[in-house]
């Protein structure tokens, strides 16, 4: 299937889900940004030109780790990793904002904007405009800048302004409203750099395009590694980039489930998660320029989500995701912060790999889905991103006592510093 | 066509129009009915009742706040349109829904203007809702009498404002500037141009908003567009003057 062959007149939609739905002073924007986009997905050399860049600065093609201890641990199918979490910054997310630092060159601007959850986003932005030499304004989310420092740190060092967005929960939905709001003003020089598969058309198609780069890859390295196709790839989605990209190398294998894993938060029926379709809170509705399933109330209001994974506490879904899994082209699962806490504590010490809390959601799922599954049978896990970023969380997890009275004696050392 | 029908025989009078705007239950259901009797006796001719909403992208802070407030104590649709309905008994000037398409879109666009209508409103503006989007809900609109307002803005090419014309009804919004609501705008010779090439594209009058705030801006204004928007400026004025405030205001606009 190819989910981008659109029907006379359904450009930018998948199923019902998609569309553009974005003030009209953006029209011209979204009309110039398509137009070129289609230029640069037409043109061979853009894409050979964006895999070369992507090979030389980010150590692109990330590869595929089996993982033999943790398979053995669990007694079932045979698990591999394929490692985005190796590309330069930590996550898949470099992929897109190199792809779209291109695009913006071609457009001609000198100034990008994106929004941040996690702040993987934004560290990725930051790095690619510091590259370019553009401009860089990053939003996020209040509390997620007080839950990721170290990513707001990089960020301000590589040369971009952060602004912590104080309205509404103060967390991605908030900081994506307003980067739409720069947008809406500055425009003319601006390219609105969008994280994730999700936002008006053709960002959903544009961000995929970028990220199909792990599927591409990895539909090679696992047939060399292993010999034949994965049963199951699990992916973890926020608003579901690099699930939707290592999925793109599989889409016509009709033996390959892939399951999308969402955060569960404090589990169903809590009002504390952020699982879309796994949990059946969520439904369809339009917000922040598109249509797709989003965890709202009633009236139309979006509502609060939770999750572990700063990166995954959103409320809307890749709106390709709400199709494919209406076409049972994907299943979702969703893993609870309690369940991600076990399963980033047997990772790290079956197999010395660090995942991050977003990445470990589909860990998490994978394990509890192994051992039922043959020995001759192979998982595939997109492990989008590192979890170094995440050190002060993960402590705050685990309880880590050391680390607390190493932040203690650091914070004493400022206060003296001060005095 | 209720509405453009309704702008012109007031233009007979007066020179320039002016809509004014309410954020529903911010502060309060009844705050709003006492800054809507000040409008109504500072002759106001039309009023955007906002239905709030969780993610008012095209906002700027001030009402972005209001919204989020409005919410927080609890404000539902069922409690906008019961108060569209009696704000419509109670006035003279008439009154427009404005929103987002999410709640439109939640409980379903005929009931939406089945609901509209009952309650006496007769055209909505839905800033995130592109004509592409929207070609069956504005027929279906229009064959109920409420009129879907088309928006104009500084970065439509022609070839835009022609296809945005084309289906225009009621009254055409022009945006005076880029940006969201609530940051001041100059009415100068760039947005007198604007408004010149939106004319060129419909027949139907022409409301500006986007920062327009003052005695002079309307000034300005006058013989260039039918109807003056003001919405951030007089929601200020409350919360900082409270009612005798917004009298002076409305008052000084003359």
């Amino acid at each position: 299937m190819d989910i981008f062959d659109f029907s006379s007149g359904r450009e930018g939609y998948y199923g019902q889900y998609g569309g553009v739905f974005l003030p009209e002073v953006l029209h011209s924007t979204i009309e110039e940004l398509l137009f070129c986009f289609r230029e640069c997905k037409e043109d061979p050399d853009f894409w050979s030109e964006y895999v070369r860049l992507l090979q030389n600065y980010s150590g692109r093609p990330t590869p595929v780790t089996h993982l033999p201890n943790l398979s053995c641990r669990l007694g079932g199918a045979q698990i591999y990793v394929k490692r985005d979490d190796l590309n330069h910054t930590g996550s898949h997310k470099i992929n897109n904002v190199m792809g779209q630092g291109l695009l913006c060159k071609r457009l001609g601007k000198k100034k990008v904007i994106a929004e941040t959850g996690a702040g993987q986003h934004g560290y990725a932005t930051a790095t690619m405009a510091a590259r370019f030499g553009f401009d860089c304004k990053i939003y996020m989310g209040a509390v997620d800048v007080a839950r990721q420092r170290p990513n707001v740190f990089w960020m301000e060092n590589l040369g971009a302004e952060v602004i912590a967005v104080q309205d509404g929960q103060k967390t991605l939905k908030d900081a994506i409203n307003e980067c739409m709001r720069d947008w809406v003003l500055n425009m003319t020089d601006t390219h609105y750099v969008l994280g994730t598969a999700c936002g008006p058309h053709p960002f959903p198609e544009m961000v995929s395009w970028f990220q199909s780069i792990i599927g591409v890859e990895a539909r090679e390295q696992i047939l060399a590694l292993a010999g034949k196709l994965p049963d199951r790839i699990y992916a973890c989605v926020g608003g579901g980039s690099n699930a939707i990209g290592i999925f793109q190398g599989f889409l016509n294998d009709d033996n390959v489930e892939l399951v999308g894993c969402e955060a569960g938060g404090l589990g169903a029926g809590s009002n504390m998660h952020a699982a879309r379709l796994a949990y059946n809170d969520a439904s369809v509705g339009v917000a922040q320029g598109y249509k797709t399933y989003f965890l709202q109330n009633q009236q139309g209001n979006m509502v609060e989500t939770h999750s572990i994974a700063a990166g995954l506490d959103y409320i809307g879904i890749n709106p390709i995701f709400s199709y494919l899994w209406e076409q049972e082209k994907v299943r979702f699962e969703a893993a609870t912060d309690l369940e991600v806490k076990e399963a980033l504590r047997l990772t790290m010490r079956t197999e010395g790999l660090i995942p991050a809390l977003e990445t470990t959601h589909a860990f998490a799922t994978a394990i509890k889905e192994a051992p039922t599954m043959g020995a001759d049978q192979i998982i595939l896990i997109n492990q989008s991103g590192r979890g170094d970023k995440d050190i002060f969380m993960i402590a705050d997890a685990l309880n880590d006592q050391q680390w607390k009275s190493f932040i203690k004696s650091k914070a004493d050392q400022y206060r003296l510093e001060e005095n | 066509m209720e509405l453009a029908n309704y702008i012109r025989e007031r233009r007979r009078d007066k020179d320039l129009l002016i809509m004014a705007h309410v954020v529903c239950g911010y502060p309060s259901f009844g705050a709003n009915m006492q800054a809507l009797e000040i409008m109504q006796q500072a002759g106001v001719d039309l009023v955007e009742l906002q239905f709030p909403f969780s993610e008012p992208s095209a906002d700027g802070p001030i009402f972005v706040r209001a919204n989020e407030e409005s919410l927080k104590s609890g404000t539902t649709i069922d409690q906008c349109f019961d108060f569209m309905r009696a704000v419509t008994s109670r006035f003279s000037f008439k009154v427009l829904m404005m929103g987002y398409y999410n709640t439109v879109f939640k409980m379903g666009e005929k009931d939406f203007l089945q609901r509209l209508s009952a309650a006496g409103g007769i055209a909505f503006i839905l800033p995130d809702l592109p004509i592409e989007e929207s070609k069956i809900f504005r027929q279906e609109a229009l064959s109920c009498g409420i009129d879907p307002i088309i928006l104009m803005t500084p970065t439509s090419s022609d070839k835009r404002l022609a296809e945005l014309g084309a289906v225009s009804s009621g009254m055409v919004y022009v945006v005076a500037r880029k940006g969201v609501t609530g940051t001041k705008s100059n009415i100068d010779a760039e947005v007198l141009a604007l408004l010149e090439r939106c004319r060129r594209h419909t027949n139907v009058p022409l409301g500006v908003g986007f920062g327009i705030s003052n005695r002079n801006d309307l000034q300005a204004l006058r013989g260039a567009a039918d109807v003056a928007i003001i919405g951030t400026a007089a929601l200020k004025i409350w919360q900082t003057a409270g009612p005798d405030g917004l009298k002076i205001f409305f008052h000084t606009l003359g």
